[in-house]
């Protein structure tokens, strides 16, 4: 079983990274009401991450808080899952991703919320409010556009499929939230029947995301994302 | 001593909505003799931190530079908080407040509004328009 350390390192950067990306979409969304919710999803993504970080600082007791862990660890030390790292894409891509993982988070800090340590419940019943409006969001765009247009409807279905590989490593047995699946995949089929999509093929799993193997794109993100306490090392405004 | 505490805070107003007080808002969640509690309203509001140097800066100018801020998240910030007062200011300053049932236009009273999109300017608010005046407003959200 993972020790509380890795558990809120893991959700902690989940978090971070996906917030990290929602962020780059900032002042380029196809509306200006898209730019807003995608931002607010990012905000509540990075202010969850924070929460989670400084607890695996505070129990890793080495001194290290929330910034510690955001910008000063390398790639290989990031725990997060593969999809959050994914690139953006186009509109549907960056929605398929959202789809997939707040559907999960949702239920995740659900689970959470009820779990035995304090710490980390209090984090996840708060959590828990602000995901289910990332999910609910997700969820209705998947619809808008899988029963839109014939554009829309092939952009959705090519960005549920480029994200689909990386599904079954949030359900990792290691990290004991496999029992989650089976809410999981009836959510998603519901919202994809909505959609008149069909549930895309069971694929190849890529994983190695919760042991720090990841793809080149989660380097990119990270040069960017701590590029000024590289170049400044401890700087504060 | 908590009553003077707590009407100093009474008049720390929040940074993005400064009609109503970090009180009003149901931030504070306790006065002890040594101690404010707080509670963060989203978990990544930006105002946050605003928050705490508001009211820490609050506490110093009027004697109590000896009391400590504790932050706790449990239990989570609802807007079930947010006092009469505050939502009576709310609602005076423009912005609708939260509501389970109807969502009433703050410019002209009437219910027949609609939601414009469910993320507005800040974390707490979602858009909304008015079909009787015509008018668009923000709404804080239920939470």
């Amino acid at each position: 079983m993972a020790s509380l350390f890795d558990h809120a390192i893991r959700l902690g950067d989940d978090a971070l990274i996906l917030g990290q990306r929602l962020s780059e979409w900032a002042g380029h969304a196809p509306m200006l009401e898209i730019d807003l919710a995608l931002s607010n999803i990012g905000l509540d993504l990075i202010g969850q991450a924070t929460h989670f970080l400084k607890l695996a600082g505070e129990e890793e007791g080495k001194g290290r808080d929330a910034d510690a862990l955001a910008f000063r660890r390398d790639v290989l030390d990031f725990r997060n899952c593969l999809l959050v790292e994914q690139p953006n894409g186009d509109f549907a891509q960056t929605i398929a991703r959202q789809f997939l993982f707040s559907n999960w988070q949702e239920l995740l800090m659900t689970e959470i919320a009820a779990a035995p340590a304090p710490a980390l419940s209090a984090i996840g019943a708060k959590a828990v409010k602000e995901v289910a409006y990332h999910a609910r969001y997700a969820s209705e765009w998947v619809v808008r556009l899988g029963d839109g247009t014939e554009e829309s409807r092939a952009r959705m279905v090519a960005g549920l499929d480029s994200m689909w590989r990386f599904v079954d490593e949030l359900f990792d047995p290691a990290d004991g939230a496999a029992s989650l699946r089976p809410a999981w995949d009836a959510r998603i089929a519901d919202t994809l029947h909505a959609a008149s999509l069909d549930v895309p093929k069971p694929r190849r799993a890529v994983t190695g995301g919760r042991r720090g193997h990841h793809s080149e794109h989660l380097g990119h993100l990270l040069t960017e994302m701590q590029f000024l306490q590289r170049a400044y090392p401890g700087v504060t405004w | 001593m908590v009553e003077s505490v707590l009407d100093v805070l009474s008049r720390v107003p929040d940074p993005e909505i400064p009609v109503v007080s970090v009180v009003d808002l149901g931030i504070v969640r306790e006065v002890r003799d040594d101690a404010v509690v707080i509670t963060p309203t989203y978990s990544g509001c930006p105002a946050t931190l605003a928050i705490e140097a508001g009211i820490r800066a609050a506490l110093d100018a009027s004697g109590h530079g000896d009391m400590k801020i504790e932050t706790v998240l449990s239990p989570p910030w609802t807007t079930d908080w947010i006092s009469e007062e505050g939502r009576a200011k709310l609602h005076a300053y423009g912005i609708a407040p939260p509501s389970r049932s109807q969502v009433v236009c703050p410019r002209c009273a009437s219910t027949d509004t609609e939601e414009i999109s469910r993320f507005g300017s800040t974390p707490c608010k979602a858009l909304h328009r008015c079909r009787a005046c015509g008018e668009p407003f923000d709404l804080f959200k239920c939470h």
